[in-house]
């Protein structure tokens, strides 16, 4: 390259500047990145908090982790794919509420779950179908989705809670296992499954090819239908997942269950370092952001930090992930 | 009469990294001239022209317009200097009304502080009446059809008191009614002094038009003629002049079995009763123009795109190829023209992109064998030499040619025996066409046939065993290597047949 070029309005000095700054960030918020940040935040709330490093804290912490992680795990496949699920919310809500009413109408728990999973999955397969069949934008398709489904779960539960689950279920939230909360393990569970979708399972290798290059992809023989049905319906698992996972924990049907938990699942994924730009993001990069996020949440309290301090905070590292990704992008381009 | 020159361009050079796209041409308009600008593709045409209107600074050379010598900064700069073009695909705010384009970036205000409209109509409407053409200032660009999208970017460069407005392939998506509208209005502002320079690849409009047209090849500058003494002979042969370099030798294969025939293939209005036969070893030259339905052609074939009718016959056997994963199961591999848009997941590593096509035959149960996927991906990057500094490497951080070499692993990866390249030398420098030469003649010479698309005449006749010419969406020519004739060929492109122009035979 010339060094005179034409004058592209960014003066180019201040560019590379900044993104000599953050040159330790080489690779956007790369999993090594995200360690580093968290460790510190460990390190820097265990020495300013008596309680921050208690068992008790800590299990508190998974636990108020472990049901965003999941949406997020979901949520990370779908923005891989260059898309976006605003309807996770709503559907963590529809798990929450139908799950249960089933109960609450003597059905066995396994069958609700089982029927609540299934419910759910097909409005994630829904999702696919507005947005491969009917070419409808994935932030609108999905949009949609969220408020009518956040509207049909009011409808059936009156907009009033639901109480009187049965024992067993709601135990399962409360029980540890080698002094790690229940709701630990099935986000593990769940990562693992993600890990081998991304890593090892074909349709995870279609899922980045359709989000780095839909027509490449197509011209490659990749069936492009089934793998946006595949990534909405295993967005909605997810949440359906989390849905029955937070019954349990609140031991209630709440009809604003789930409320703006989308977000959250994008802050995760995003700080992870997954791009909306689709084609990039990794499972531990969520994991990780997930997280950073929860724990500076949990660590403000304990500090007794202003939340509104709080969310700025958390507003500027989704921001500062995303710029630091897109000036080293610019400098090596 | 002696016209005032607008603009000389003298002795420009321009190169770009690995490229000399320029090498020292000139250009002369004068007031109310008509000035043709020919060349094959890559000749240097829209170089010369973006350097004019200053979206490429020259590297050397003078410009020099109204008599003062001149240093073209910026698309802002030209324009203040009296520069306007419109382009083939019309640069307007679609979803603004045709008075707010001509105003775009500077509406006028009236005492309030509040947009004038019934200035901008008026003044709208004046500009457009004294070119005879009647569109409401009020309507809504995306409302017209593209002919009179064209005239009102026509108008607005008239408007903007443009003393030189480059048409740049203006007729290729118009009518033949629409282009003599074209040419009415090009008549019209010849009459007010306003210079033209006209691109195009179709010659007989250049000599409907122009008055004197300047020939690059290769980014020389050839000849500047007098159209008036000249015929399409001499501008043709003045086009591709050159003999045919080393670049393009080859090994040639004797031709074996049949494998791909396609009977009547039609897709209306793209193209019409193509009919083509492929044999194993040999090389289908598929020459076309820009817009000669070359492209469309060849995605149909493959099953990128739906036909209307027509046969695709595979080894023999009558395929239905309704989706590209039926053209892949057939055999076909396909290199489209736009390889970062069309061919490749830039953002993904090598060895992904060269599993791409084929993770279904080394997945079981849904799980990829990963040791087969590093072992392919090994071995293409091997023998077909990708330079890349890891099979994990981003496709986007490689050269241009080492990507093409990416996409034909994928293919190779897949087993096809037949490889459609659609325009594979596009945007890639000279060291890195020869090595796709390279790659053809092996693929060539392990059994595969392929068929190579391009509109760059002279690469077409250097490779191919057999030719086939299409104009308009139709197959106007067919010949055997050893008997082509560049002007025969050029001419069967553009729709000149051979009675009409009395040439030789």
């Amino acid at each position: 390259m010339t060094a005179k070029g034409p004058n592209t309005g960014i003066p180019r000095e201040s560019g590379s500047f900044l993104a000599r700054g953050v040159r330790f960030f080489r690779t956007g918020f790369s999993e090594g990145t995200l360690i580093l940040i968290l460790a510190a935040l460990f390190v820097v709330l265990s020495l300013t908090s008596p309680t921050f490093l208690t068992l008790n804290n800590l299990s508190n912490l998974v636990r108020q982790v472990a049901i965003i992680g999941v949406v997020a795990i979901g949520m990370t496949l779908v923005i891989i794919s260059a898309g976006i699920d605003l309807s996770v919310g709503s559907v963590v809500g529809f798990s929450n509420i139908l799950v249960a009413i089933l109960m609450v109408n003597g059905v066995p728990i396994i069958p609700s779950i089982i029927l609540a999973l299934i419910a759910s999955t097909a409005l994630g397969v829904l999702n696919g179908v507005l947005i491969h069949d009917g070419r409808v934008p994935a932030f609108i398709a999905t949009m949609g989705i969220m408020t009518a489904v956040r509207g049909l779960l009011m409808l059936i539960s009156n907009a009033r809670m639901i109480a009187g689950l049965p024992k067993p279920f709601l135990n399962f939230a409360q029980i540890s296992i080698l002094w790690l909360p229940s709701l630990f393990f099935v986000w593990l569970v769940m990562i693992v499954i993600a890990v081998l979708i991304t890593k090892w399972m074909r349709f995870g290798r279609n899922v980045f090819s359709i989000g780095s290059n839909p027509e490449a992809s197509r011209l490659s023989g990749i069936n492009i239908r089934f793998t946006v049905y595949g990534v909405y319906a295993f967005s909605a698992f997810c949440s359906a997942v989390a849905g029955i996972l937070l019954t349990s924990r609140l031991a209630n049907g709440i009809p604003t269950s789930g409320e703006g938990y989308e977000l959250d699942a994008i802050a995760a994924a995003v700080v992870g370092g997954a791009s909306l730009m689709g084609g990039e993001g990794t499972i531990l990069g969520t994991v990780l952001g997930a997280m950073i996020i929860a724990t500076l949440r949990n660590g403000g309290n304990l500090l007794g930090i202003n939340p509104f301090i709080l969310q700025i905070a958390i507003g500027t590292l989704i921001v500062a992930a995303v710029l630091i990704d897109q000036l080293n992008k610019r400098d090596k381009a | 009469m002696a016209n005032a020159t607008i603009v000389q361009m003298e002795n420009i050079r321009k190169s770009f990294p690995g490229v000399q796209a320029l090498k020292g041409v000139h250009l002369t308009v004068k007031a109310g001239e008509v000035h043709g600008l020919v060349g094959e593709n890559g000749a240097g045409k829209s170089t010369l022209i973006k350097i004019l209107m200053g979206a490429y600074t020259k590297d050397s050379g003078t410009i020099t317009i109204d008599g003062k010598q001149v240093e073209i900064h910026n698309p802002f700069h030209a324009k203040s200097l009296g520069m306007g073009a419109v382009y083939q695909d019309v640069m307007l705010a679609r979803h603004l009304s045709v008075g707010e384009n001509f105003f775009l970036g500077k509406l006028p205000r009236g005492p309030l502080g509040l947009v004038d409209w019934k200035k901008i109509r008026e003044i709208t409407r004046k500009t457009l009446d004294e070119l005879d053409l009647h569109i409401d200032p009020r309507t809504l660009v995306r409302n017209l059809p593209s002919a009179k999208q064209e005239m009102v970017a026509i108008a607005k460069a008239v408007y903007e008191e443009s003393k030189l407005i480059v048409f740049d392939e203006p007729t290729a998506l118009l009518t033949n009614e629409e282009v003599s509208d074209l040419f009415g209005l090009i008549a019209k502002l010849k009459a007010k002094g306003v210079g033209i320079i006209y691109i195009s690849h179709r010659l007989e409009e250049i000599f409907a038009i122009c008055d004197r047209v300047t020939v690059l090849k290769d980014g020389e500058w050839v000849d500047t003629l007098e159209v008036a003494e000249a015929d399409e002979g001499t501008l043709i042969n003045k086009m591709v002049g050159r003999s045919i370099g080393e670049m393009y030798s080859i090994r040639h294969f004797t031709r074996g079995d049949k494998v791909l025939e396609v009977r009547g293939l039609t897709k209306e209005p793209r193209f019409r009763d193509v009919d083509l036969e492929l044999f194993q070893g040999e090389i289908l030259g598929f020459f076309g123009l820009v817009g000669s339905g070359r492209t469309d052609i060849m995605r149909c074939i493959f099953g990128a795109d739906p036909f209307d009718r027509g046969e695709v016959i595979v080894k023999g056997r009558r395929m239905h190829i309704s989706s590209p994963g039926k053209g892949i199961a057939a055999g076909i591999g396909f290199l489209p023209e736009n390889r970062k848009e069309a061919g490749l997941a830039l953002s993904l590593p090598v060895d992904m992109n060269i599993n791409l096509a084929s993770y279904d035959a080394i997945s079981r149960l849904g799980f990829v064998n990963l040791g087969k996927e590093a072992a392919r991906a090994r071995k293409y990057i091997a023998e077909l030499n990708i330079r890349t500094p890891s099979a994990r490497q981003k496709v986007k951080n490689l050269s241009g040619g080492n990507q093409q070499k990416v996409v034909v692993s994928k293919w190779l990866c897949r087993n096809s025996d037949i490889f459609i390249f659609d325009e594979p030398t596009v945007g890639v420098d000279v060291g890195a066409k020869i090595e796709i030469y390279k790659l053809i003649e092996a693929l060539l010479a392990a059994g595969n046939a392929v068929i190579f698309v391009s509109s760059y005449l002279p690469e077409v006749m250097g490779m191919a065993d057999r030719m086939m010419v299409v104009y308009e969406g139709r197959v106007t020519g067919s010949l055997v290597r050893g008997g082509y004739d560049e002007e025969k060929i050029l001419r069967l492109a553009s729709g000149i047949t051979d009675t009409n122009n009395g040439g030789t035979t």
